[in-house]
């Protein structure tokens, strides 16, 4: 990706600052007195650990939440919100991470939602379709047809969907929150543009986002946030990824590398010629005659844009989708036929994409989503031995470091990076052989992804065979012994792990960059 | 990392902090049912004496069983309007089987004994339910419409099978050998009913397959996330289809239990008995979402609703009335459970009932991250 250097407009005034805001909930303070600004025409960039307190700033800043104390200023007036709707109405919006859209609508059905182009006789259709088909066009997304109902859309597609229906309302100062998880490199690319589009214009960034790098590549201004206080300001071109890293967690660190080769065992996972069709057409292949052979103690990354077929080949190992041909073999054995709580039992474990929608129970307590995979480990007879599931969630807290008021609180209490840590510990329990990890990095911070990662390095030390999936380059060459590159449906390239491979090499596999 | 665990009382909200408000809402049924005893009381010097209570509970003795069902179905994410009509055609069966099974092949009348009547009528329930798990587990027709669809078949059956007609003569003749269907309805073990008494049994495996078992852990999440149990090992179909089978066992239990009392089986029995039924659970403090809710609370509210109906009886209200009333407090009770819940969800903050709040838990994480690098 090349770097264009980010325009600043001549006037550098301040458009919107939080005063010495504090922001309580009950026994905690989320935020201890924060003073932040935002410069007209400028993308100010957040960042912080999950819990370091960047929602409750934004939400704060975009009318969801009032300040316990502080103040919030608006072109240097003191202003307070009572609603969402109050700030954008007054040039504020937000796109949240977890998607606001309605699944069941079309999408320009969704992008005027609220403000629908009303006449005496009804709404008018016409028009919305016409300004969505406007509003696409400008973010390059000329596939997305505005009468596509949102859920048949990708999820890269529907945040596209999401910006578009911000840009829409005209905001002054547009709050983005990791934006880009689910997009392609050409997405953001495309994405950037526009961003940069919208300063030249005046209209003032906040963008919250774990992929630091790309960040940097974007943003004018850097503000680093760290249990609920600012610890850092700075100009992005005087700053790089380590600065970040420091202020957010309080030192550098890595990713991790590779554990050692030596203890790569039997072949663990072997998939052959396995192909997945599209359910909305059956004649497509999303994984096209695809075989991949994965060791005991070996860890592989897939890496590929959205729609190469990651995670439909990963929900097919795990059993959850159906396959048209192939075969699917656990140390020898063919588990192809077996269903998933079959699979799970004998030793292969998925850790799904989205985890509120498929990791976790969101009605039940942490321990009780932790211990949802192993009953069979506390149980006799189909009675529950509540002294060694105690025992059991207590050591996997532990172990994978989840940070929580207890085992018996509700999981929604959590950070995102807890919670796909109480994900990927529910699957850990199960003592698996193979585990499968699709995108297990998304939308958490580096503590929590570091975390993840050594999670996964010591799994594999211990024998056990990972294969993760990931749109991120810079996490396929953390602690991956090969890599994998997947476009359209099969393996476009592999690579073993060393000092070789580059992230052009492996951008070039999957059709998303071209070597020079 | 974590420094203390807080233990609760199960359900998942710590109990740190003696927030009156907080245990007036999750005591709510429990408070109402003591307020209404009070009030009748006041109202009727009839109302609180031993007899009257004991009238009182057998019969809310009915509902609470099909309720305990109902709540099994409604944890995991379903619904059962089935449950009156089952009741009547277990009832219908039982007392055409008490009659006498006429084989013309054999040219002979059977006359089963009253427990193998029983016995075949509960497999009925737990068929009728299995029909209702396979069509909304399997064939993935919405429950409401599954079950609705079933509870006119049923009650149709019935109506077919007596031509609208009861079964008066459940008596049975000694020298047969088939008496004793009495004994359900009319008979009491120390002074309680027998209906009580199943009630009481029915609950207790209840509350240990909900609490103690991997089924009951089954049931909770796959009503929680259906989808994220799937793909946790939970065999979410199984689980479907056994909790739709185990209302209709409930069913069928009721519907033996009542034609007893009323000794006489009639197809139209149980109409209606679904609605109190869901609406005892909603009272309970269940959501109709799913994954929430509890036997405990579900008996209350089959408590609440048996003892306000009643009270008002005693008392001489017309029984339009109580319609409104029942139908004034289940409106009541959804609204206290949607406050419930959305306090719930509320982060950590509030509900921290150890001894360290989570500024400083947070701040050790981040150091022990650092330190271990």
């Amino acid at each position: 990706m090349s770097t264009v250097p980010a325009f600043k407009p001549a006037t550098d005034d301040i458009v919107l600052s939080a005063r010495n805001v504090v922001k309580t909930y009950g026994n905690t303070r989320a935020l201890k007195g924060v003073a932040f600004d935002v410069h007209r025409g400028t993308v100010t960039a957040l960042f912080g650990e999950n819990g370091a307190g960047k929602s409750t700033l934004m939400k704060i800043l975009s009318g969801v939440e009032s300040p316990t104390s502080g103040t919030i200023e608006l072109d240097g007036h003191v202003v307070s919100f009572h609603s969402p709707t109050e700030a954008r109405d007054r040039g504020i919006s937000i796109i949240h991470q977890e998607l606001s859209l309605a699944p069941n609508l079309s999408v320009s059905d969704n992008i005027f939602m609220g403000r629908e182009l009303q006449t005496p006789t009804g709404v008018n259709f016409a028009e919305q379709e016409r300004q969505t088909r406007a509003l696409m066009a400008d973010l390059e997304a000329d596939d997305i047809e505005p009468g596509t109902l949102v859920e048949d859309l990708r999820l890269g597609q529907q945040q596209l969907v999401e910006i578009a229906r911000a840009l829409s309302v005209n905001s002054r100062i547009l709050i983005m929150d990791e934006p880009t998880s689910a997009l392609s490199a050409t997405e953001v690319e495309v994405l950037f543009k526009v961003i940069r589009e919208l300063t030249a214009r005046g209209v003032s960034i906040v963008y919250i986002s774990h992929h630091l790098e790309e960040a940097l590549l974007v943003t004018d201004h850097a503000v680093v946030l760290r249990d609920g206080t600012i610890t850092a300001t700075a100009e992005a071109k005087d700053i790089d990824l380590n600065w970040i890293v420091r202020h957010m967690v309080g030192e550098n660190f890595d990713l991790g590398s590779p554990p050692d080769e030596h203890g790569f065992g039997e072949v663990a996972l072997s998939v052959r010629d396995v192909s997945v069709s599209d359910p909305a057409n059956p004649s497509t292949l999303l994984v096209d005659h695809l075989s991949l052979d994965v060791r005991r103690g070996e860890i592989v990354c897939i890496y590929g844009l959205m729609g190469a077929g990651r995670t439909e080949l990963l929900e097919a190992i795990a059993g959850r989708v159906p396959m048209e041909t192939g075969q699917v073999l656990l140390e020898g054995n063919d588990v192809s036929r077996l269903s998933i709580a079959e699979r799970i039992a004998n030793g292969l474990a998925l850790v799904p994409e989205d985890r509120q929608r498929d990791g976790l129970v969101q009605t039940m307590s942490v321990g009780r989503n932790l211990s949802l995979s192993s009953i069979a480990a506390f149980s006799k007879f189909g009675w529950l031995s509540g002294a060694r599931e105690q025992s059991l969630v207590d050591r996997l807290i532990r172990n994978v470091r989840v940070k929580t008021a207890g085992d018996d609180a509700p999981i929604g209490s959590l950070s995102g990076g807890n919670q796909q840590k109480v994900v990927i510990g529910k699957m850990l329990m199960t003592n698996p052989k193979v585990i499968l990890l699709d995108e297990p990095s998304r939308g958490i911070d580096v503590g929590a992804k570091a975390e993840v990662f050594k999670l996964l390095a010591q799994g594999a030390r211990s024998g056990l065979a990972v294969v993760y999936s990931t749109s991120e380059v810079g996490e396929c060459l953390s602690i991956a012994h090969r890599i994998v590159v997947m476009h359209r449906g099969r393996i476009s390239a592999q690579f073993e792990s060393d000092a070789t491979v580059t992230k052009e090499m492996i951008m070039a596999a999957s059709g998303e960059a071209v070597l020079s | 990392m974590i420094d203390a665990k807080p233990k609760s009382a199960g359900s998942g909200i710590s109990s740190g902090g003696f927030d009156i408000g907080r245990l007036l809402l999750e005591g709510r049924a429990f408070f109402a049912l003591i307020l209404i005893i009070i009030v009748f009381s006041f109202l009727s010097p009839n109302y609180f004496t031993p007899s009257n209570l004991l009238v009182m509970s057998s019969h809310v003795a009915l509902f609470a069983i099909l309720s305990i069902g109902m709540l099994l179905v409604i944890l995991n994410g379903g619904i059962d309007l089935s449950v009156g009509s089952t009741l009547g055609l277990c009832g219908v069966v039982a007392g055409a089987l008490m009659q006498g099974v006429t084989l013309p092949t054999l040219g002979a009348t059977l006359y089963p004994k009253v427990w193998v009547a029983a016995v075949l009528v509960c497999v009925l329930g737990a068929l009728i339910g299995a029909v209702n798990g396979v069509l909304i587990a399997r064939l993935k027709v919405p429950a409401f419409v599954a079950t609705l669809g079933v509870m006119y078949m049923v009650r149709g059956i019935a109506l077919l099978m007596t031509n609208g007609l009861t079964y008066n003569n459940l008596g049975g003749n000694p020298e047969l050998g088939n008496t004793g269907f009495d004994w359900l309805g009319f008979n009491t073990i120390l002074g309680i009913p027998i209906g009580v008494i199943v009630m009481a049994v029915i609950a207790v495996i209840g509350i240990l397959t909900l609490r103690r078992s991997a089924f009951g852990r089954w049931v909770y999440a796959s009503g929680g996330n259906e989808r994220a149990a799937e793909l946790s090992g939970v065999p979410v179909k199984a689980v479907k289809v056994s909790v739709y089978v185990i209302s209709g066992l409930c069913a069928a239990v009721v519907g033996l239990v009542l034609s007893s009392q009323l000794t006489s089986a009639g197809p139209t029995a149980g109409t209606t008995y679904e609605l109190t039924a869901i609406a005892a659970v909603v009272i309970g403090g269940a959501a109709l979402t799913g994954g929430r809710g509890t036997i405990r609370g579900t008996l209350l509210g089959a408590f609440v609703i048996g003892f306000l109906s009643d009270g008002l009886v005693i008392i001489g209200i017309s029984s339009y009335w109580q319609t409104v009333f029942t139908g004034a407090v289940i409106v009541l009770a959804v609204l206290l459970n949607a406050v419930q819940y959305r306090r719930r969800v509320k982060p950590a903050a509030d509900s921290t009932g150890g001894p360290s709040p989570l500024p400083k838990r947070g701040d050790a994480v981040t150091a022990d991250a650092v330190r271990e690098k």
